[in-house]
Parts: structure tokens; C-alpha cells; sequence
């Protein structure tokens, strides 16, 4: 696609950023962002929960606030009950609450399978924003999500996945990015952030020093995943999408030998509603990760660093 | 006589799912699986091994794989 330029544009489709930033005044920028998908799990209410947590965390994620939103959604009237859409739309709506965003307004269309999602419209300050590039070297990574939920996701359609385990991972990706958002942006000097979603979180990792003169060192027996998931990965019960991703980004990824390979396959998994990436000096790492820690945010953990060497590579311990 | 599994047009994790079936059986030491995505190639591969089987074969033709597995 051709690319535009514009004085004010501040994040346009050029870096996969998650949400789209317009500079309206000095002062001020506009974030608009839009998701949907089809649903992950079988009970409607949770699924709009989690489709509206995860469209807002792209404005989360650029360090704004979430104003208002509009639903859109792709029902199938003639092969499901209507009182799904409701259940639906009220999952959704509760979650615009619980993040003090209105909803404005939305579009239906009849499709032959259920979909759901938010276009969210948000604010900030233009020297503020956020970008998922811009990683330094000396940094320390944060994560604030465990992963493994499209592994798990996965072993949910096989009759696999533990009742516990199910809830454990409804409640994630339910979970907004508000606090851990607020949190972060009480830090003036946060180089780069992201969210965990479909990339897994290598992917999103590559895109934050994709050209950049920096690498990226990742421990992964720091990385909060949900455990339950090793059984799964070790017998081949793995999304689609986690060995698309493997395959595109492999090239950047190198893994130390002592490093077991189902966790490389878990740092792939594609995520719904994904943690917050965070790249800021280590220092206030360690005191954010103790902020979120103590606000229950309690998975969020330092995972790896940015480093001079390794240029473009992301080095798995 | 090797068991066939069929599991082409069908997404995760069903083909390891019909695999793990099959191995469960008791009644083979060889199976060969048909699957249509690299994806579906790689987890089959990964769930034979996981049960202490060994993949023998993978002949791939335009998009379909055939993998073939035997208890070690």
C-alpha cells in the first residue's frame, strides 16, 4: 500500500504500530484503533469481555486514554439466537465501563459467523505517545501477561484444556490494560511499548528493533506463562498461527542451546488480549514490575533486555 | 498392515487429536497421517514423538503431506 505522510500524523500504518496517532493541536493527538474476531471461547458475555479488553489495549498500548467506542459486530441472525448478540454487546459494554469509555454508536452486518470488536477512539499527548520502535540499548523488557493462551485456546476445541486452566485464561484475557497502562505512564522515560497479541510475543519483540541498531536478550525462565501448557506444546496441541509465526520471524531469533525448545514454541504463541511489552531503563523496570506486582498485577515480570550487540537479533537464554 | 489417518481440510488441533487416537489403539506400529498445512505437519510430527513414536517418512505432494510413523 502506498504510504501517506502528513506534518501531523504521528503513527500511521508504516511500523505495525497498534493504533493510528494524528497530532490535533500542539497539546493534543487523536488514537484511533480497530479490532475484531471471531470468538475464542464458547460463552458470549466472556467473549465480548474479552474482544472490547482487546481492542482497547491498542490505545493502552500507545500510552492513551480510551475516550469512546463503537461496536461492530458480524452476526449470523438466521442460525443464532439473538439473545447471543445481547450477551455479546453487554460483555463488551461492561468492559467499555469497568475502562470509563463510551459507547457511541456501532455497525451490524449479517455474516455467516459471529464476529465482535471495537473501533476505540482515544487521547494524548503528542510528545507522550508511545511507538513500538524506539527500544534503547540498556533497557530491560517487561511483560505483564502470562502466555499461553492460544495454545490453550487450542486445547480447549480438543476437549483437553482443565476447567482451572480455562478460567485462568478467560480471566487474562479479560483482564484490561488499564492499570498496568497507568502504571507505566507515571514513567516519563518509557522508550517503547507495545501489546502481546497475534505475533506471539517474538513477533511484537521483532517489530520493536526491526531495523534498529539494538538486539534484544530474552531469559526465558523469567517469561510468566501459564505452566499448565508445557503437556500441550510437547504433544503437538499448537495453534496455526504459532507456526506462522515461527516461520516468519525465525531469521531474527537465535536460541542458546541449553535453552529447552517448547518454550521458544510458547514465545511464539499468538496471544488474545495480550500483556503490555514495556522497554524503559532497568531501574524503574524493577520498581514498575513491584508497582504492578502490588496492584495485582501479579505475572508482570522483567523478561529479557535490549542490548548493543546482537543488532536486529533477538537471542533466546 | 500400517493404520491410515485422513486428516486433510481439518485445523488444529484435530489432526494430532486423530493421530493420538489412533496411536492409542494399541492395534498398530505403523501409521501414516494425510494432512494439508505445514502447521498441521509439524504438530502430528511433534505428537508421534511425544508418545515415543518415530517418524519415518514425510512425502509431501503440492500442498499434502504424508507422514508416516512407527512405534519405536
Amino acid at each position: 500500500m502506498p504510504l501517506i505522510s502528513d506534518p501531523n500524523l504521528i503513527a500511521g500504518i508504516e511500523h505495525c504500530d497498534d493504533a493510528g496517532v494524528y497530532k490535533l493541536r500542539d497539546d493534543l493527538a487523536i488514537i484511533q484503533t480497530l479490532d475484531f474476531f471471531t470468538p475464542i471461547v464458547d460463552d458470549p458475555y466472556t467473549f465480548g469481555q474479552v474482544a472490547a479488553a482487546n481492542s482497547l489495549s491498542d490505545v493502552y498500548a500507545m500510552g492513551g486514554k480510551p475516550l469512546t467506542a463503537m461496536n461492530i459486530i458480524c452476526f449470523p441472525i438466521n442460525k443464532m439466537e439473538i439473545s447471543i448478540l445481547r450477551e455479546v454487546l453487554l460483555g463488551g459494554l461492561d468492559k467499555m465501563r469497568e475502562a470509563g469509555v463510551l459507547l457511541v454508536g456501532g455497525h451490524s452486518v449479517e455474516d455467516d459467523e459471529l464476529k465482535y470488536g471495537l473501533s476505540v477512539t482515544g487521547t494524548i499527548h503528542p510528545d507522550r505517545v508511545l511507538l513500538n520502535r524506539g527500544a534503547r540499548a540498556g533497557d530491560a523488557l517487561v511483560l505483564t501477561k502470562p502466555l499461553g493462551t492460544g495454545i490453550i485456546n487450542t486445547a480447549l476445541k480438543g476437549n483437553m484444556a482443565g476447567d482451572d486452566l480455562v478460567a485462568k485464561s478467560i480471566q487474562c484475557m479479560a483482564q484490561l490494560n488499564k492499570k498496568a497502562a497507568d502504571l507505566m505512564t507515571g514513567y516519563s522515560n518509557v522508550h517503547a511499548c507495545t501489546d502481546v497479541t497475534g505475533f506471539g510475543l517474538l513477533g511484537h519483540a521483532s517489530e520493536m528493533i526491526e531495523g534498529a541498531d539494538v538486539g534484544i536478550v530474552i531469559h526465558s525462565s523469567s517469561v510468566p506463562i501459564f505452566h499448565e501448557i508445557q503437556k500441550f506444546v510437547k504433544m503437538g496441541i499448537m495453534p496455526g498461527g504459532l507456526n506462522r509465526n515461527r516461520k516468519f520471524r525465525m531469521d531474527m531469533i537465535e536460541v542458546d542451546p541449553d535453552c529447552p525448545e517448547w518454550i521458544v514454541d510458547v514465545l511464539f504463541d499468538p496471544q488474545t488480549s495480550g500483556g503490555l511489552l514495556i522497554s524503559m531503563p532497568p531501574k524503574e523496570a524493577e520498581e514498575l514490575v513491584g508497582k504492578m506486582n502490588d496492584e495485582g498485577i501479579k505475572d508482570a515480570a522483567i523478561i529479557g533486555e535490549v542490548v548493543p550487540e546482537t543488532k536486529g537479533k533477538i537471542l533466546i537464554k | 498392515m500400517s493404520a491410515k489417518v485422513d486428516a486433510r481440510g481439518l485445523s488444529c488441533p484435530q489432526p494430532v487429536l486423530m493421530t493420538l487416537n489412533e496411536i492409542k489403539t494399541g492395534k498398530t506400529s505403523e501409521v501414516e497421517i494425510l494432512v494439508d498445512t505445514e502447521t498441521s505437519k509439524e504438530n502430528v510430527s511433534r505428537a508421534a514423538t511425544s508418545q515415543g513414536w518415530k517418524v519415518t517418512d514425510v512425502s509431501e505432494e503440492g500442498d499434502e503431506h504424508k507422514i508416516t510413523i512407527k512405534r519405536k
